[in-house]
């Protein structure tokens, strides 16, 4: 029997704005439990929620970025449910009129591309979070209104390799628009999976299971490509699948059974009559449309057909804006974009990677790495000099003054080093000779002499080529 | 005997709100839910044939505030006011996880 698979991903953004959904009380995290609450948060009698304009904001501006169609008339829903990270007994959110609707972004998995349909993205609040021990629970608000958006996709993903390529996109568009961090480990961005396995040829889904505790991508790839191979072995053998949730364990790589689930959810949906309804206008939506940075699929287009870097290159720069922008600007600053590149992922990554440190946070700039990669280029400096400039440019210095400084300029003047390299062959007969019995690992023994004796300033191009002529005479 | 909503709804009903209703209860609620409805059931004396559907009775449009956070340090009021604290958090009796974020 042949099967195929059918994937839904609701994904969770939690959006980077100053201050709650509803109410003025600050969005920051890591602060005393209930410090950045107040009466609204905690749905006191007689408070009333006011919306937050740059929420909406945002969630045009992620709508846009995902090609979506911006609902015009939205207003906000009332989902009612009891628990004790919900102090009003209702959540916050759309249900019947989703700020945006039917967008896409585009996936491309092993070279093949797919549009993966959005179905619809809302705005809505965050709730409190509970953390449990023995005897009690305990509730910081702290987190209650922070603003989410949710976005929900198409049954358009068919494998778990194509659902983590859709969430890396997703992930890589909202974080270029700038409207949240995106970092699962942070949980600003947050994932439920849905997924059934039908016959071929079956016109009607097959029973859905919900996945849990997926706490990165790799997860949701491992979780997710599990699930269908033990939806496919229970159909074969004749058996049914229930609509359950189930759990994905870490250690072993399965999924386990967390609760079985009866009936659909009672959430009792209605409008909220607490927020006026929201009447968004063209020219907002065109205003936002020009706030829109170039999109990670714009750029490796450009990066890949305009400065001849590979896909690879394009893709690995393209995971944040950061370092897109960076590129970008060390490109400007007239840095070769193939050594810009090499830099970004080796060099600057190692370095960040090292130091636990985002990119923006170093005192890196673009015009500093590009300048050195201008002394490279010209071959004022050998690569294995520019790893000292590297080291200088960490901590803020210029790099042409540096060079100077500390008198590190590549010696390339043939006439100068003719004497040094005559010394060198003259000094090696045994060498000399392996060379001409065909041993190539000679002339880097004889390499390394020059350099020697030049303190490392030698250009190796420049001597080797000058070590050839000299032998073969 | 009830006609608008049956013994079983208000069963469906409080334990959506988390409500403990012993059985013999039952009858007393579903009794007083029914006349409740009841009462409702004037509003479908009016007319609403051609009339749109409205998700809000105010006139008001577009009322938003712009993102500024104000943290107007009510922390230790509403706290006080809390039935039980331990350490800054709101205690309450253990729960079952049911959101998937901590799991």
């Amino acid at each position: 029997m042949n099967f195929e698979t059918t994937i839904g991903l609701e994904v969770h953004v939690e959006l980077k704005t100053n201050s709650k959904i509803f109410s003025p009380s600050p969005v920051e995290f890591g602060d005393e439990p209930n410090s950045n609450t107040n009466v609204i948060d905690w749905g006191y009698p007689g408070v009333l929620p006011t919306t937050n304009k740059g929420v909406v904001h945002d969630g045009i501006m992620a709508g846009l970025a995902l090609h979506a169609q911006i609902e015009r008339h939205p207003h906000f829903d009332r989902k009612n449910y009891f628990y004790p990270d919900n102090p009003k007994a209702y959540q916050i959110t759309q249900s019947e009129t989703p700020i945006a609707h039917d967008g896409w972004v585009e996936i491309d998995v092993d070279g093949k591309k797919k549009k993966i349909g959005i179905a619809e993205m809302h705005i809505e609040e965050d709730a409190g979070k509970n953390s449990h021990a023995s005897e009690y629970s305990y509730v910081d608000l702290n987190r209650q209104g922070t603003p989410l958006i949710e976005i929900v996709s198409k049954p358009d993903i068919s494998s778990s390799d194509e659902a983590y390529a859709y969430l890396e996109q997703l992930r890589q568009v909202i974080q270029f628009t700038g409207v949240s961090d995106v970092k699962m480990e942070e949980g600003s961005m947050r994932v439920d999976v849905n997924i059934s396995v039908r016959p071929v040829g079956q016109q009607e889904y097959g029973t859905k299971t919900e996945l849990k505790n997926l706490n990165s991508f790799t997860y949701v790839k491992k979780g997710l490509a599990f699930e269908e191979q033990r939806h496919q072995r229970v159909l074969m053998s004749g058996g049914k699948i229930a609509q359950e949730t189930r759990r994905f364990n870490e250690s072993t790589g399965q999924t386990i059974l967390m609760r079985t689930k009866e009936g659909s959810d009672d959430y009792r949906y209605f409008p909220e009559p607490d927020l006026p309804v929201l009447n968004i206008s063209q020219d907002w939506i065109d205003q936002i449309q020009t706030e829109l940075p170039e999109l990670p699929a714009k750029r490796r287009e450009r990066y890949v057909n305009e400065l001849g870097i590979t896909d690879y290159d394009a893709m690995v720069i393209t995971q944040t804006k950061e370092m897109s922008d960076f590129f970008d600007k060390m490109i400007a600053a007239g840095a070769d974009a193939k050594l810009a590149a090499n830099y970004l992922q080796g060099d600057v990554n190692a370095y960040m990677n090292d130091n636990q440190v985002e990119l923006q946070d170093t005192k890196i700039t673009p015009e500093h790495l590009a300048t050195m990669i201008k002394l490279i280029s010209d071959g004022t400096i050998s690569s294995k000099m520019a790893k000292k400039v590297f080291k200088a440019i960490t901590n803020g210095e210029e790099p042409k003054k540096f060079v100077e400084d500390k008198g590190m300029v590549q010696l390339s003047d043939p006439a100068k080093l003719q004497p040094i390299v005559d010394e060198v062959v003259a000094a090696n007969p045994q060498s000399v000779e392996d060379f001409h019995n065909g041993k190539d690992r000679a002339i880097g023994f004889l390499v390394g002499q020059i350099m020697k004796q030049t303190h490392g300033k030698a250009n190796p191009q420049v001597i080797n080529k000058m070590l050839k002529d000299s032998m073969s005479k | 005997m009830t006609e608008k909503i049956s013994e079983d709804q208000v069963k469906h009903v409080a334990e959506l709100a988390k409500l403990k209703i012993a059985d013999d209860q039952l009858p007393y609620f579903t009794t007083q839910l029914d006349q409740i409805i009841g009462l409702f059931e004037t509003l479908s004396e009016v007319d609403t044939d051609g009339v749109e559907p409205t998700s809000s009775v105010t006139d008001q449009i577009n009322v938003m505030r712009d993102d500024i956070a104000e943290n107007w340090h009510q922390r230790q009021a509403l706290l006080d006011n809390a039935p039980d604290t331990a350490d800054g958090y709101i205690r309450v009796p253990t729960i079952i996880d049911e959101s998937g974020d901590n799991e």
